[in-house]
C-alpha cells in the first residue's frame, strides 16, 4: 500500500496545525459558526444530533493492520467504543467533542492518515474496486490512479470551495462494477485502446442525492499521463459553469444535463487543450514510483483447493456456507478474498466496536499481509488469504462476529445512520434495517432467495445508496411522521439503473410485510436462476406494486 | 476599516473602490465596474488610474482578451464559500496578457487567502475587522503543496528530486 514519503507527512502535519487553529478561534468566538462550518465540513466534521460526527478519510478503502488498530484507539479514548464503515469506505466517529478533534487528527497524521475532504463542497475521497489488486479479469490495479488522484486532489487551491460536493471512482474490472462507478461525478473505467495502450474512458455527471442519474460518456479515450490535466480540465468546466444558486442544482449532473453531453465535453476539451502536454502531465517516474507501492505481495507457490482445505469444504456445512458466500476467487493459486461481514442480527450495518477493529487488525496481521480493506457496502475485507487458512480464519472470524454468511444477501444491506445520529434525516433508518434482519433471519430463506442489494437511505441525500438497491428504502417526512418510500430496480453494476418508485410511502410498522410481499412475487415469477433484478427487469413493476398496495381481504 | 496585504507585507490602499459609476468615472486611481469597463473601453482604455472589478458571475471569455494594459484587477467573492473566483483568477493571470495586480475583495477572510495566493492573487483586502498581521501568517499554511498553480508552475512530483 501506499507510504507517506516526508513531502505527504508534513502535508498532513501541517494540516493538523491548520485545523486546531481553526478550532481554538471558533472557540474563542473568532470564527462565526458560518465562517467555520465549511472548514469543519471539509474535515469531515458535522454537528449532529447529539455531538459532532467525524469522517476519517480511508482512501480507496485500504488500512493497514496499524492504522486500524488506531481506529479502535480513537473509538475507545474518543468515543463510546465503536465506529462506522461508510458508504464512500470511510470511517466515521459518532461521539467526540469538539475540542478534542484536533488531537484525534494528529493521532491519525502519526499512522499516515487524516480526515480531508471528507465532507463539505469539495473533491472527496477517490473510490474504487475492494478487490483491487487481487481479483481475476482485472485490468490493471486501480490502486495507484487513485492514490495519484488523492494527492492531485487534496487541497487543490482551485476546487477548494465548488458549488456542491465532489466524488470521484475508478474502476479497473472488465466485467464487474464493484465501486458503481458510473453513479459519481466522474467515473474512471480504465481500458485498453485498439493500439493496445492503457488510458481511460471518463464518464461525468452521474451520481444519487435528489436526482439520481447515470454517467453519461465524454472521453473516448484518455492517455495514462493526460489523467490530471483532464480532470482539472472537467472540474474547471464545473468551478465556473456550475450552479451556485441552489445547492439541489449545483452537482455536476445538473450541468451535464443542462448543456447536454456533447456540449459539455467540448467545452472540457476546449479547456483541456490549454492544459494538456503542460506541467500537469503524468511523468513515467511518477507513476512508476506510485505504482512501485502496490507491487504484489509476498506470495507463496501454492495450489487451488488443496486436499485438506477440500475436506474441511466436505465436512462442515457451515463453514461451507460461508464459504460460497463471503469468500471470493482470488487471482495467485491458493488464495482467497475474505469479507468479513458487518451485518449482524442486532448491530446496525456497517457499525463496529474498538474491540472488533483490534480483532480485524489481528486477523489480518495473520492472515492477510497486515491489510485490510473497507467497501463501500460497509463491510471488510481481508483479500490475500491462503486457502489452507480460511477454516481457521472462519472460526476466529465467527467468534468475533464477522462471520455471518449473508454476503450479497437481503440482510446484507446498506443503511446510512439515519435519524438516529444524522441531522439531516427525514427518518430513521436503523429501526428499519433492524426489524428486516429480524424477519429474514432464516439462513436458507436468505440463501434462497439469493443475491438482493437492500439499501436504506434516511433522507434525499442518499448516503444508503437507496436508488442503485435491487430494493430502495427512503426515509421521508409526512406532517411530521416518519414514512418509507420503496423503490425497485436499481442496480449499481456495470450495467447500472436507477430505482423506480413502487407507489405513496409507507408507516415503519408496514415496511416488514411490504418487502415480505414484494420478495414472494418474486419468489412466485421467477424463473431457474434469476436473481431478484433479472426477475425485476423481465416482468416489470406492475406485479410487485398490486401485491405491495393490495387491500386485506 | 478594511486592510490590505500583499504577500509580504501590510500595503496602504492608494485605489477608491467604485460599486457603481454614476455618471462618469471620476479621475485617480478608481475601481470600476468590469462591465461599465467594457462598455466604456474605447473611452477609458487609455486612462491609467483606472482599475476593475468583476463580479463573481463574470463571463472569461468577454474580459479575458480586453485587459492587457489595465494596472489592477479586482475580483469579487460575495461569500467565501463561492469559489469561482479561484477559477477567474487563474484564467486572467494565465490565460490574458495583463500583468498588473491582482487583488482579493469581498468576503476575504483568513483561511482562504493561501488558496487564493496559489491561484494569483498578488493582494487581499480583507474584510473588516480581520488583522493584516495574523491574516500574514495565513498565506503559508502549507509549505510544500500537490499540485501546480500560479504561484508554482511544477506539481510535486516534478519538483521533488
Amino acid at each position: 500500500m501506499y507510504k507517506y514519503d516526508s513531502y505527504d507527512q508534513r502535508i498532513v502535519d501541517e494540516r493538523v496545525t491548520q485545523f486546531k487553529d481553526q478550532t481554538e478561534r471558533y472557540l474563542a468566538g473568532e470564527l462565526s459558526e458560518g465562517e467555520f462550518l465549511p472548514l469543519r465540513l471539509q474535515n469531515g466534521l458535522y454537528v449532529q444530533r447529539y455531538a459532532p460526527m467525524l469522517r476519517v478519510a480511508v482512501p480507496y478503502g485500504l488500512m493497514s493492520s496499524i492504522q486500524l488498530r488506531k481506529m479502535a484507539h480513537i473509538a475507545r479514548t474518543y468515543d463510546k467504543g465503536y465506529a462506522h464503515i461508510t458508504t464512500r469506505t470511510n470511517v466515521q466517529f459518532n461521539w467526540p467533542e469538539l475540542p478534542q478533534v484536533p488531537d484525534i487528527l494528529a493521532e491519525l497524521a502519526s499512522v499516515q492518515m487524516h480526515a480531508i475532504q471528507t465532507s463539505g463542497n469539495c473533491i472527496r475521497n477517490t473510490t474504487t474496486d475492494q478487490f483491487a489488486g487481487v481479483v481475476p479479469d482485472e485490468l490493471v490495479d486501480p490502486r495507484p490512479y487513485c492514490e495519484i488522484i488523492r494527492q492531485w486532489s487534496t487541497f487543490h487551491p482551485e476546487f477548494a470551495f465548488l458549488p456542491r460536493k465532489f466524488k470521484i471512482a475508478v474502476n479497473s474490472h472488465t466485467k464487474e462494477d464493484r465501486a458503481a462507478t458510473l453513479l459519481h461525478d466522474i467515473g474512471i473505467k480504465i481500458v485498453h485502446n485498439d493500439a493496445g495502450e492503457l488510458g481511460f474512458q471518463v464518464y461525468v455527471g452521474g451520481g444519487l442525492g435528489r436526482t439520481p442519474i447515470v454517467a453519461s460518456l465524454v472521453k473516448e479515450f484518455l492517455a495514462e499521463k493526460d489523467l490530471l490535466t483532464y480532470l482539472d480540465a472537467v472540474l474547471r468546466v464545473y468551478n465556473l459553469n456550475g450552479r451556485r444558486d441552489n445547492k439541489y442544482k449545483a452537482r455536476i449532473k445538473i450541468l451535464v444535463k443542462a448543456l447536454g453531453v456533447e456540449a459539455f465535453a467540448k467545452l472540457v476539451d476546449d479547456e483541456w487543450q490549454h492544459l494538456k502536454d503542460g506541467p500537469g502531465t503524468l511523468t513515467l517516474e511518477e507513476l512508476e514510483r506510485i505504482k512501485g507501492h502496490f507491487t504484489l505481495s509476498n506470495y507463496d507457490t501454492l495450489a487451488n483447493d488443496e486436499a485438506v482445505f477440500t475436506k474441511q469444504l466436505a465436512e462442515n456445512k457451515a463453514f461451507s456456507n460461508w464459504y460460497n458466500r463471503n469468500v471470493s476467487e482470488h487471482k495467485i493459486p491458493g488464495y482467497a478474498i475474505v469479507t468479513l461481514t458487518l451485518k449482524k442480527l442486532g448491530t446496525p450495518p456497517g457499525d463496529i466496536t474498538d474491540k472488533q477493529l483490534d480483532i480485524a487488525a489481528d486477523l489480518a496481521d495473520k492472515y492477510s499481509f497486515a491489510e485490510i480493506r473497507s467497501t463501500h457496502e460497509q463491510n471488510l475485507v481481508l483479500a490475500d488469504v491462503k486457502q489452507n487458512q480460511l477454516f481457521d480464519l472462519w472460526q476466529e472470524a465467527k467468534k468475533a462476529g464477522f462471520a455471518t454468511p449473508n454476503l450479497g444477501l437481503l440482510t446484507d444491506m446498506i443503511c446510512c445512520p439515519g435519524g438516529d445520529f444524522c441531522a439531516l434525516a427525514n427518518a430513521k433508518s436503523i429501526p428499519v434495517a433492524e426489524a428486516l434482519q429480524e424477519r429474514f433471519d432464516n439462513l436458507d430463506y436468505l440463501h434462497d432467495l439469493g443475491e438482493i442489494d437492500l439499501n436504506i437511505s434516511g433522507c434525499m441525500n442518499a448516503c444508503g445508496h437507496h436508488h442503485i438497491g435491487h430494493i430502495g428504502i427512503l426515509g421521508v417526512d409526512k406532517k411530521g411522521a416518519e414514512f418509507y418510500q420503496v423503490s425497485l430496480g436499481g442496480h449499481s453494476g456495470p450495467d447500472a439503473s436507477i430505482g423506480k418508485i413502487l407507489g405513496p410511502s409507507f408507516a415503519r410498522d408496514e415496511m416488514t410485510n411490504v418487502i415480505e410481499k414484494i420478495l414472494s412475487v418474486y419468489v412466485e415469477q421467477r424463473v431457474e436462476g434469476e436473481r431478484f433484478i433479472d426477475t425485476y427487469r423481465r416482468v416489470g413493476q406492475t406485479p410487485f406494486k398490486e401485491r405491495a398496495y393490495a387491500k386485506a381481504n | 476599516m478594511q486592510k490590505l496585504i500583499n504577500h509580504t507585507s501590510i500595503l496602504e490602499d492608494n485605489w477608491v473602490f467604485l460599486e457603481t459609476i454614476e455618471s462618469s468615472v471620476p479621475t485617480g486611481n478608481v475601481i470600476i465596474p468590469g462591465s461599465y469597463w467594457l462598455e466604456n473601453k474605447e473611452a477609458l482604455i487609455s486612462r491609467q488610474d483606472i482599475g476593475i472589478w468583476l463580479d463573481s458571475d463574470a463571463e472569461p471569455d468577454s474580459f479575458i482578451p480586453e485587459i492587457a494594459n489595465l494596472p489592477l484587477i479586482a475580483i469579487d467573492f460575495p461569500a467565501f464559500a463561492n469559489g469561482r473566483g479561484y477559477s477567474l483568477a487563474r484564467l486572467v493571470k494565465e490565460r490574458s496578457q495583463f500583468r498588473g495586480e491582482l487583488r482579493a475583495v469581498g468576503d476575504v477572510l483568513l483561511d482562504q487567502i493561501y488558496f487564493m495566493k496559489r491561484c494569483g492573487f498578488d493582494s487581499f483586502l480583507l474584510k473588516d475587522g480581520l488583522s493584516a498581521e495574523k491574516a500574514l501568517d495565513y498565506l503559508s499554511t502549507f509549505s510544500d503543496p500537490y499540485q501546480l498553480a500560479f504561484d508554482q508552475p511544477s506539481p510535486l512530483f516534478r519538483r521533488k528530486s
